[in-house]
């Protein structure tokens, strides 16, 4: 078969690309499905409770994965700031991942208990009350937006069969969980929690 | 990943190099029927437009070659099949694990010269005092201000009023575990006009002229406070009661702020710095002292 071949017959073309495509997925992608589970290693995440993973999803929708990454490198200028570097289990309940690509504020991923809740009520509401240099946009509609606690039973449904562990009681209980919350408690709740799990260490002995 | 799975993924990794290099090889080979180099060929587009038989430069064509060499030379010395770490014995976590020991040989005689000081007398060291100054900007500015300033709900670190005490060793215990404060809430108790002496009262403590009539009536209800604010209304640093009397007002000091204050109640945390570990708590604490210190 000649080059000449391959470039006139469209078909013959077509094909060809898809069988190099489909070589080059299977090799690199299911070799990581497969290892998926052994790459997580011994740690073990505890799955958001429903006020949190609704905090999770307006992190979402707010776009805060713009501007702040959820993803600690290996790097000891990253763990001296932030705290140990991240490793993938901790993103494992993430639909979608929170990695993020570009920094303009502080990376996240380690946020949790860093600051108070009231600390985090007045810089949602408008950084600059908190942080004068700070040029992050104010979220005010956040403390006057109830949360549908039908629909957070219905999103824990969904994760569960995406293979967050919730039990029965926890879809159960979660429209009682976020009653009467507003989005802002549930975000501070997201943030409280990111990063906080007991397993990973602390700062000297990051793995 | 099985053994199998790696022995497939190591075995098609290097066939693709390979496969790349014979790629290079079939196109550019000479065929019959070829025209000569710089001549025209027979592909002729739109009615006119001719193509020249250019191959691509010897040098071009070598770097492809180099390529694939330099593609099996990583193979070998880096992880890149399946379970083969490579020769160099590279990973990330150990390159980390490096440069963390190299800062621990670079930084820790800088630390271990200021281990065993006292916090006071780190306070007049100007080498510690920069450090701490470091570590206030990246860890504390966020709530007590570049400054240390504070604003409303988290304290003034420059005066001399402090809420848990300003001794060095305080302030270290402050930083390490953090302070939790809270003023429960009023309102429901004592009513609103309740709310309305307390505050005059209060008030009149710092020295501000308020009616007398309110005065004397949130005097009475003050009882209710001295459990924690004491009964001369000085605060207690144990719990982390405010003082005051001197006009020194952690929510803001303004009429309503006070009102706010006795009628919902307040709640102030001070994180845990523990992570952070004892040296820099240290050079941190030195820090936040030397802030209320006279010059």
């Amino acid at each position: 078969m000649s080059h000449e071949v391959v470039e006139r017959k469209l078909g013959v073309l077509t094909i060809l690309i898809l069988l190099v495509i489909s070589v080059g997925g299977l090799i690199e992608i299911v070799p990581l499905m497969i290892g998926a589970a052994a790459k997580q290693g011994n740690v073990k995440i505890v799955p958001r409770t429903a006020l949190q993973q609704e905090g999770f999803d307006i992190y979402v929708r707010e776009g805060c994965y713009l501007c702040h990454s959820q993803q600690i490198r290996p790097f000891r200028s990253e763990t001296e700031r932030y705290g140990p570097y991240s490793v993938a289990a901790e993103s494992q309940y993430d639909h979608p991942f929170q990695f993020g690509s570009k920094r303009t504020g502080p990376d996240l991923a380690r946020v949790g208990g860093r600051y108070s809740d009231d600390w985090h009520r007045i810089h949602l509401n408008n950084p600059r009350d908190v942080v004068p240099e700070s040029n992050m946009p104010g979220f005010p509609w956040l403390a006057k937006a109830p949360i549908d606690g039908e629909l957070t039973q219905r999103k824990l449904r969904v994760l569960r069969m995406l293979g967050t562990p919730y039990t029965d009681a926890d879809i159960a209980g979660a429209p009682e969980a976020v009653k009467g919350q507003t989005e802002l408690d549930a975000l501070i709740a997201y943030l409280q929690a990111l990063g906080t799990d007991k397993s990973r260490g602390t700062w000297s002995e990051a793995p | 990943m099985s053994n199998l799975t790696s022995v497939i993924v190591a075995v098609v990794t290097c066939l693709n190099v390979l496969a790349c290099g014979w790629l290079i090889w079939w196109t550019a080979r000479k065929r019959p029927h070829e025209s000569a180099v710089g001549e025209v060929t027979d592909h002729v587009w739109d009615g006119d437009l001719r193509e020249r038989n250019n191959p691509m430069p010897r040098w071009w064509l070598g770097l492809f070659f180099l390529s694939m060499v330099f593609c099996f030379a990583y193979f070998l010395l880096y992880p890149a099949l399946g379970h083969f770490g490579g020769v160099l014995g590279w990973s990330e976590a150990r390159q980390y694990q490096g440069e963390v020991s190299q800062a621990q040989r670079q930084y820790g005689p800088m630390y271990a010269a200021f281990a065993g000081r006292s916090v006071p007398e780190l306070a007049k060291d100007p080498k510690a005092l920069a450090l701490g100054r470091s570590l206030f900007v990246n860890n504390c500015i966020q709530c007590h201000g570049s400054d240390a300033r504070g604003g409303p709900g988290f304290p003034n670190l420059t005066d001399d009023d402090w809420l848990y005490g300003g001794e060095p060793q305080t302030i270290v215990q402050t930083i390490t575990h953090g302070r939790e404060g809270v003023m429960p809430a009023w309102g429901a108790v004592i009513g609103a006009q309740g709310v309305d002496e307390v505050a005059a009262y209060v008030e009149s403590l710092s020295g501000r002229t308020v009616p007398a009539a309110a005065v004397a009536a949130g005097k009475e209800r003050f009882t209710l406070c001295i459990g924690c604010h004491g009964a001369d209304g000085k605060g207690n640093p144990l719990v982390g009661a405010p003082n005051l009397t001197d006009d020194i007002w952690l929510y803001g000091g303004s009429d309503a702020s006070i009102h706010k204050s006795i009628a919902e109640g307040r709640h102030g945390k001070m994180p845990a710095w523990e992570w952070l570990g004892e040296d820099r708590i240290r050079l941190l604490a030195a820090y936040v002292y030397s802030l209320s210190q006279p010059h």
